[in-house]
């Protein structure tokens, strides 16, 4: 399997007055060509640092300290601002949780993505409107001629989002990186904007990270998954085996407080305690405190190791042979 | 049968945006502009009874919330009654009016705007009892702890101020808030919505678990419907205003009638299903300002026909305390 994106290694610190965040602290995985990863965690876990990261839009205070992200051999954290914006729109693209990030709301829709088309590539105007009015279309946009005169307020929140899309769509890019793109929207919306990134994903051989909090999305969605907790990684693997034999006790637990997990009226499993302050990490396992299984190995600094074939953990007393949560 | 605890007869709810003094003018010299009527509540009936949960299920411009708020005593209904107990809330005055308005209280969607930021979570929890006779000066201390510990919070916290504490934390003190008078009836509208997935499995324990304790009745509003089939005993299921399905929750999980509640169960990824194919609904929500004729679900429903574009269907039993309201059921 040749892989579109090798993230290894990376750690992203904010240097705030209160001290040293470290948002991202030792993120590795690979996105495979065609393939969608999804990464997952809760509030505060990096991931969407950690997309940030790879599309280069760390801001000050913050900066990627250490690690490579390697993209066609080449590592992304390491190149210069302008070969990066060369990249950025062009070869990767991002996919915000609100479309109002991503669109200009005094200017219209053609506007904005013509002027998308030619920031990469010389061609003329008229071709530039066609690719754009090309893209409308492909992301379930009726009427797009039409639509292309349109201002982003003209648009209800599905339909802004499908524009964004669009034109993270426009270079036909071969990575695109999508932070919670329908948490935001309702659920029949949320559907069809799912249903046309798979058909995007199976048809052109774009690779995604959809960045999310809903395990339910990426069962749905997504060939392989990192779960992300307190800046790391704590577990990967494909989706299917990941969900249903969860290694790490953070994942078990995720999982099995998912509602439809649970019998009907009867109290939710759940895990105790909160997050922990990214400012104040305890020493070795981050979730130790929250954890069940935990004792004095849980001191030590844990590694992401590979338990089964294909699946990684960072756990000292991973679930290894136990049926699903 | 026993008699519900709250009971809404016909509760319809509008918000017109007057014009303004050039508009008036313009209108007066023959310009295609009116008063817009936005129909958030178009008169639904619901009743429930004590001790029940009962979930309330749409996507935005429902008019969920709204309902939710005109249930809990905030909003007046443009038209309809709100019975409490059989009694007409609007006709109640002074103390009777005043002991009404706390038996039904409401937990809110977002903890950090749902809190004054510059009290204290001490007189956030228990101003309202002490303004209401519920505890007295003296008695103060002992009764917002006891109110801070049955939220799951620690009391040494009662001096600070929203801002030091997490979103999980804050939906605590709404609900120590809430509880602080002693209500009967608990509107929780998105209550866990803005939470991650571990801190929503134990406020929602913890919903169930004051449920148990102190015999609540819950009107509990979500777009969630993991979380609401989950928790309830009855789900109504709601459309630009109007109530299109209500049935006993297995019953709506199972045998969904209606069209709309049936692509809305379909368009839920579940953890269960991998690599699926997300079924599609066509089409988007219509404005709440200009809903379509008839059925307001005509327009993207998969079995529609001319009946349903001028015919508004009426909600009716199509199996023992099963609603639906669609033209198909004949």
């Amino acid at each position: 399997m040749s892989a579109t994106l090798e993230v290894r290694n990376l750690r992203t610190h904010f240097f705030t007055r209160a001290g040293v965040v470290k948002a991202v602290d030792g993120v590795s995985f690979t996105v495979g060509r065609g393939k969608v990863m999804g990464l997952v965690g809760e509030s505060g876990s990096g991931k969407t640092v950690t997309g940030f990261s790879i599309i280069g839009l760390v801001d000050a205070p913050g900066r990627v300290v250490e690690g490579e992200i390697l993209y066609q051999g080449r590592n992304l954290a390491k190149l210069s601002e302008e070969e990066m914006r060369s990249l950025r729109g062009n070869r990767i693209a991002m996919i915000f949780q609100d479309p109002m990030m991503t669109l200009n709301p005094v200017l219209r829709v053609d506007t904005q993505m013509i002027e998308t088309v030619l920031a990469h590539e010389k061609v003329s105007k008229e071709e530039a409107r066609q690719r754009a009015r090309d893209a409308l279309g492909m992301v379930g946009i009726p009427s797009p001629d039409e639509r292309l005169k349109s201002y982003p307020h003209q648009f209800s929140g599905g339909m802004r989002q499908r524009v964004a899309i669009a034109i993270a769509l426009l270079h036909r890019p071969e990575l695109i990186i999508a932070d919670e793109p329908t948490t935001a929207l309702d659920v029949t919306i949320q559907g069809q904007i799912l249903a046309e990134v798979q058909k995007l994903a199976a048809n052109t051989g774009t690779s995604l990270i959809w960045i999310t909090h809903d395990l339910s999305v990426v069962a749905g969605l997504a060939d392989d998954i990192a779960v992300m907790y307190a800046g790391r990684v704590v577990e990967d693997g494909p989706v299917s085996e990941v969900l249903d034999r969860p290694l790490h006790p953070y994942t078990h637990g995720l999982i099995g407080s998912v509602p439809s997990r649970n019998k009907r009226g009867e109290p939710l499993r759940q895990i105790p305690g909160m997050t922990p302050s990214l400012l104040k990490l305890p020493a070795g396992c981050a979730f130790r405190a929250r954890c069940p299984r935990a004792d004095e190995a849980c001191l030590a600094e844990q590694k992401l190791e590979e338990l089964l074939p294909g699946r990684h953990a960072r756990c000292a007393h991973p679930h290894k042979d136990e049926v699903p949560a | 049968m026993e008699q519900p605890i709250i009971e809404l007869r016909g509760i319809t709810k509008r918000f017109e945006k007057k014009l303004d003094f050039a508009g008036k003018i313009a209108k007066r010299l023959g310009a295609p502009i009116r008063e817009e009527i936005v129909h958030a509540v178009d008169g639904v009936d619901l009743s429930i009874r004590k001790g029940e949960v009962v979930g309330l299920v749409g996507e935005s411009g429902c008019g969920k919330s709204t309902l939710g708020r005109v249930v809990a005593g905030i909003m007046p209904p443009s038209e309809g009654m709100v019975l409490w107990r059989g009694t007409d809330v609007n006709a109640l005055t002074g103390a009777a009016k005043k002991e009404a308005q706390l038996r039904a209280q409401m937990i809110f969607q977002d903890p950090y705007a749902s809190l004054n930021p510059r009290m204290r979570v001490q007189d956030i929890v228990g101003e309202a009892p002490l303004v209401h006779g519920i505890t007295t000066r003296g008695g103060f201390d002992a009764y917002v702890d006891e109110q801070i510990r049955r939220a799951g919070l620690d009391p040494a916290f009662k001096k600070r101020y929203p801002h030091q504490f997490s979103g999980g934390q804050r939906q605590r003190i709404g609900i120590a808030r809430a509880l602080a008078v002693k209500p009967e009836f608990l509107v929780c509208d998105e209550a866990v919505a803005a939470l991650d997935v571990s801190i929503q499995a134990q406020i929602l324990n913890l919903f169930m678990q004051l449920r148990a304790e102190l015999d609540l009745t819950y009107l509990f509003i979500s777009h969630d419907l993991g979380v609401v089939e989950h928790l309830s005993d009855r789900v109504v299921i709601m459309y630009l205003g109007r109530v299109v399905e209500q049935a006993p929750s297995e019953e709506v999980f199972a045998r969904a009638n209606h069209p709309y509640t049936a692509s809305l169960l379909a368009s839920v990824p579940r953890i269960e299903a991998r690599k699926r194919a997300f079924a599609v609904v066509q089409g988007e929500i219509p404005s709440p300002l200009n809903p379509p004729s008839g059925c307001h679900f005509h327009p993207r429903c998969p079995h529609a026909t001319e009946r349903c574009k001028v015919e508004v269907p009426k909600l009716r039993e199509i199996a023992p305390g099963h609603f639906s309201a669609c033209h198909l059921n004949g």
